[in-house]
């Protein structure tokens, strides 16, 4: 069967995310008072044929393990659709 | 479907059908709605642009190729082009710049040239409006997201600003790149019974009829013109740069063209027309990305980084190797054949038929009316009386340097790399950018200029001072002009004054050309720029290439030295009409200098000659802020001041900011001083002051130090 | 010594390194092709070049890392072979873990190109031997991704051992905020592994290989690699 599945990569608490506090100043900027923080990441969706949503979320992390994420600087968390 | 959904004049529409001899189908009526649009079919300005000369000693391919190309010398050729990508970069700014520059360096690799640097135009409306800011930061952007990753150097360029360009942004971009001369790919080269060939990306709807979107002012709405935005992948340009480099060497091709504007449609009729064959296209065996696409939608695709090839079948299975190895799509999809029928099949029915030379050529050239504008004497109206001398000399230059269009470009261009390929002698942040060649003496040196302002105020002599400038600018270098380029940006030519501007700047424009024996090789022309808020200023901008013997004959700017005597050659009446010190003050008047072709020609001659007998330390030509930011730049790139003292009649504020005729200041060693004396017999010439301390002081004007001068250039 | 210089589908340094390395050296260079699994049998000195390998998407370096070549590349690193990675170079050697740390987009979020002062910070690299300590070089920047990170505990470890070959300073030697082009800790430029074997930079030295273009500084870091290769025999 066919899954999607969706990969959620963010930057470790302690690497610098300058991008989000980039996206932070320019939102203040434009008046968002209520704003106290942004955090930018990356959202990828793989699709994978597994016998079961187990098997898609296994695979997703030997993807991530493999080449999505830099484990140094990035951590993740993964959500199957179906489970 | 009616001919005018397809963005078609009727006059038009019945010499389709004249040349047809039958009814036109929609497929057929779409795509001739594309080709013959203002963008794609020049029917505007084609008679305009005869005027240009376009031979010339060094010329070995002219204009209506994919590039031009002059001669460098020992068998080997510069290939180079402007284009606009002006409507896309008003929508979509990143995209738009990004595209633009990624289209124009496959024009050049179109020609089996490798890509070996860019220069950008840019016009940008009020700087400190938000929209302007957004605007120029996506552009820049843009600009350096693409050229940086596909590994051509952005080595200088242009950045000005006016309101006229509130809506409506310019974005020129340039290529030159190298090809020996015997290798040079043509469109002519096709021959009956060989492949049509795509290579590059899979065909999506992007930008699909972008080309007629060019063609039309920017409405209210413009949310509902995204759809036409093409996307750029630079890095799928880059393995298509490799790509064919690799099959050009291998000698695996008959002929490339690029898919740019009308993609595939525009490619292979070109070539077919200008071969002299016909083709047969297989639409269903183009790889595409987007489901369900019609045969009009996949001839129009402006999916970028795709190029057309036409190949020998012999040579199809090395072709594709090459096309795998750079992990390229690569397809077979047509064929060309005897006679001048161009047929699109698609799954078995015949889509369109039509003869290709009709499609990129035979389009009815529109004869617009042309009238002067009645206002223009009132434009030249201007008493220098009226206009106070500065209260605060120091003041008046801070300001002057401060004038975003003056003012140091250094944060844009760091975000440019302008050294891969390890070929930049000289780079951005200087009147002329200069290129070695491996292997050689002689150095490449080019420019990018233009003068809107002066083309408002008198399009003739404007468009001459348009060409004027970059000559001189490579003169004082130590490098005769060999050819140029240009790209006409202008508003609407239906409008009879309009149309008589974009006259005079062409007329203006060729005088130059003629008097300096430079011709136009290439070009590109953008009209319909306006929108309800108003039109930009007529902006012929100019890409001028020449050759320097050696690197000894090459004379740079800021590089003064201590004990260095100052001088001013050319005439010492300037004109503060359309000046950068009235502009930056709002002021728009007066009647620009005509332009001199004997005076100009003599001034070359002897800039050559002070370049290459070393007559000089420093050179720089005049032009925006006259003779003040002349000064001014040449003494904060050298990090050493001056001391000056004007002994002429004139007024001081003229003499230090009028502009116009061929002038230049020069920073001359002592020893020098005879030779140069004598360089300069006969041509107006006065001695200005000496190099040397911290402060850049005119005597009776203003007094600044050098940090005082590059804190205000550098941050406003 | 014949060098080896990898091309990944999307470096566009590979062949200014290779002109600059023949230019300064007369020794033999090679291009080798991502895709193939071994290195010419007679391989002293790999170069990762820069460039934007695979479009920087996903993270630069990212995908070059995974490439067939650098199983090879890794172990002719391991078996203590002279290796260098130069700004993409740089990303891929840190992806690929033959160094430490990563790089992240710089501070300014721009890319920047201009010439660069460094300080020499350690001369008992093969790569610099040539180099006086603390001499102050000139050798370009050009890149979007350059500031360079470290967990805290690791930075002082690579401090400790001597890591920093590089750093960012300015004309006189000072390191400081106004000479750091990208935010990298420490003003870090340039590091070397514990070996002494593998060097990653994010400045350009075959940008600074000729006079004319750029600056003479890096024929010294290249004749430094040659001279040391000759004397050690590696």
């Amino acid at each position: 069967m066919t899954y999607r599945v969706s990969i959620f990569i963010e930057l470790q608490e302690g690497v610098l995310d300058i991008q989000g506090k980039a996206v932070e100043r320019s939102l203040a900027g434009m008046g968002h008072d209520a704003l106290r923080s942004v955090k930018v990441g990356k959202y990828i969706q793989v699709w994978v044929e597994t016998g079961s949503a187990e098997d898609a979320r296994k695979e997703a992390e030997r993807m991530c393990d493999d080449l999505l994420v830099n484990s140094v600087i990035e951590q993740f968390r993964i959500e199957v659709e179906g489970e | 479907m009616e001919y005018t959904q397809a963005g078609l004049r009727e006059t038009e529409y019945e010499e389709i059908r004249r040349v047809l001899g039958r009814e036109p189908n929609e497929c057929e009526l779409r795509i001739m709605g594309v080709m013959w649009s203002e963008h794609c079919s020049y029917k505007s300005t084609k008679n305009l642009l005869k005027l240009f000369p376009n031979n010339g000693d060094r010329v070995v391919l002219g204009p209506g190729e994919n590039a031009g190309i002059i001669d460098l010398g020992d068998g080997l050729g510069a290939a180079f082009k402007a284009e606009s990508h002006n409507h896309p970069s008003a929508v979509a700014p990143y995209q738009g710049a990004a595209t633009g520059v990624g289209g124009i360096i496959r024009d050049i690799l179109a020609l089996g040239a490798r890509p070996v640097a860019s220069m950008d135009g840019l016009f940008f409306g009020e700087p400190s409006s938000p929209r302007t800011q957004s605007l120029a930061s996506g552009i820049v952007h843009g600009v350096g997201g693409y050229g940086n990753a596909v590994g051509v150097p952005t080595v200088g360029g242009k950045t000005a600003y006016d309101p006229s360009y509130n809506e409506n942004p310019l974005l020129n971009a340039f290529c030159i790149g190298l090809i020996p001369l015997d290798e040079i790919v043509s469109s002519r080269t096709a021959r009956p019974g060989q492949a049509v060939v795509l290579l590059g990306s899979k065909t999506g709807r992007d930008g699909i009829a972008g080309a007629a979107f060019a063609s039309v002012e920017l409405s209210e709405d413009n949310k509902a013109s995204r759809p036409s935005i093409q996307i750029g992948d630079p890095f799928g340009e880059k393995l298509l740069i490799e790509a064919c480099l690799e099959m050009n060497e291998k000698k695996l091709i008959v002929s490339m063209q690029d898919m740019g504007a009308a993609g595939i449609i525009s490619s292979s009729s070109e070539v077919a027309a200008k071969s002299g064959v016909g083709m047969i296209l297989h639409f269903d065996k183009i790889p595409l990305r987007a489901e369900n696409m019609e045969p009009w939608e996949i001839a129009l695709s402006e999916s970028q980084e795709r190029m057309l090839l036409i190949v020998d079948r012999s040579y199809l299975h090395e072709v594709m190797e090459v096309a795998e190895k750079w992990e390229l799509d690569c397809a077979e999809f047509g064929e060309t054949v005897e006679g001048d029928e161009y047929t699109i099949l698609f799954h078995g029915e015949r889509a369109a038929s039509l003869p290709a030379t009709l499609i990129g050529d035979r389009c009815p050239l529109i004869p617009w009316p042309s009238r002067r504008p009645a206002d223009l004497e009132k434009k030249w109206e201007f008493d220098v009386d009226d206009i106070p001398l500065p209260e605060d000399w120091n003041e008046t230059l801070l300001s002057l340097l401060a004038d975003p269009s003056l003012a140091s470009k250094k944060r844009i261009y760091e975000q440019y790399d302008s050294m891969v390929q390890l070929n930049t002698v000289i780079g951005p942040g200087h009147p002329v950018s200069m290129l070695r060649i491996k292997g050689r003496d002689s150095l490449i040196a080019m420019t990018l200029d233009a003068d809107p302002w002066k083309c408002s105020l008198d399009p003739f002599r404007g468009g001459a001072e348009t060409v004027a400038r970059p000559v001189r600018d490579l003169a004082v270098a130590g490098a005769r002009a060999a050819g140029l380029t240009d790209c006409l940006n202008f508003p609407s030519p239906e409008v009879p004054e309009q149309y008589w501007v974009l006259e005079e700047c062409v007329k203006g424009m060729a005088e130059a050309c003629g008097a300096f024996d430079c011709p136009v090789v290439s070009g590109n022309v953008s009209l319909y720029n306006e929108s309800p808020d108003g039109a930009i200023l007529p902006t012929p901008v100019v890409g001028t290439v020449g050759i320097i013997p050696s690197i000894d004959a090459a004379l740079s700017a800021g590089t003064w030295e201590e004990g260095d005597v100052l001088f001013l050659v050319g005439p010492c009446n300037p004109s503060l009409a359309g000046s950068r010190y009235l502009l930056s003050q709002g002021k728009l008047a007066g009647r620009p200098l005509p332009f001199y072709p004997e005076a100009e020609k003599d001034f070359v001659e002897r800039a050559l000659k002070t370049a290459s007998a070393k007559a000089a330390h420093s050179g720089r030509a005049l032009s925006g802020g006259g003779l003040a930011a002349a000064l001014a730049k040449e003494s904060m790139e050298s990090g050493i001041g001056a001391s000056i003292s004007l002994s002429i009649p004139t007024r001081k504020d003229i003499l230090l900011f009028g502009e116009g005729c061929a002038r230049a200041l020069y920073a001359v060693p002592m020893s020098r001083v005879p030779l140069f004396k004598v360089l300069w017999n006969g041509y107006p010439c006065i001695q200005l002051g000496r190099v040397g301390g911290e402060r850049l002081s005119v005597e009776g004007a203003f007094s600044l130090t050098v940090s005082e001068l590059l804190s205000k250039w550098r941050n406003g | 010594m014949n060098t080896a210089v990898i091309v990944f589908p999307g470096s566009n340094c590979d062949q200014d390194v290779m002109h600059a390395v023949a230019g300064s050296l007369g020794t033999k260079v090679r291009a080798v092709w991502h895709k193939e699994t071994t290195l010419p049998e007679d391989t002293d000195f790999v170069i990762l070049p820069g460039g934007f390998s695979f479009g920087d998407y996903l993270r630069c370096g990212a995908m070059a890392a995974r490439s067939p070549i650098m199983k090879a590349v890794a172990e002719h690193g391991r078996r203590g072979g002279l290796l260098l990675g130069i700004c993409n170079g740089f990303q891929i050697l840190t992806e690929s873990r033959l160094l430490p740390g990563a790089l992240l987009p710089n501070r300014t979020l721009n890319f920047v190109c201009r010439p660069c002062f460094l300080r020499v910070e350690s001369v008992s690299t093969p790569f610099t031997s040539l180099f006086s300590k603390g001499q102050v070089v000139q050798f370009p920047i050009a890149h979007g991704d350059g500031l360079y990170t470290l967990p805290e505990e690791e930075l002082k470890a690579l401090e400790d051992r001597g890591g920093v070959v590089f750093r960012y300073s300015d004309s006189d030697g000072l390191t400081g905020d106004n000479a750091n082009p990208n935010g990298s800790a420490n003003n870090i430029a340039g590091i070397v592994n514990e070996r002494g074997n593998i060097l990653g930079l994010m400045p350009h030295p075959e940008r600074a290989s000729e006079a004319l273009t750029g600056g003479e500084d890096g024929r010294v870091f290249w004749q430094s690699i040659l001279e040391s290769f000759t004397k050690g025999g590696r």
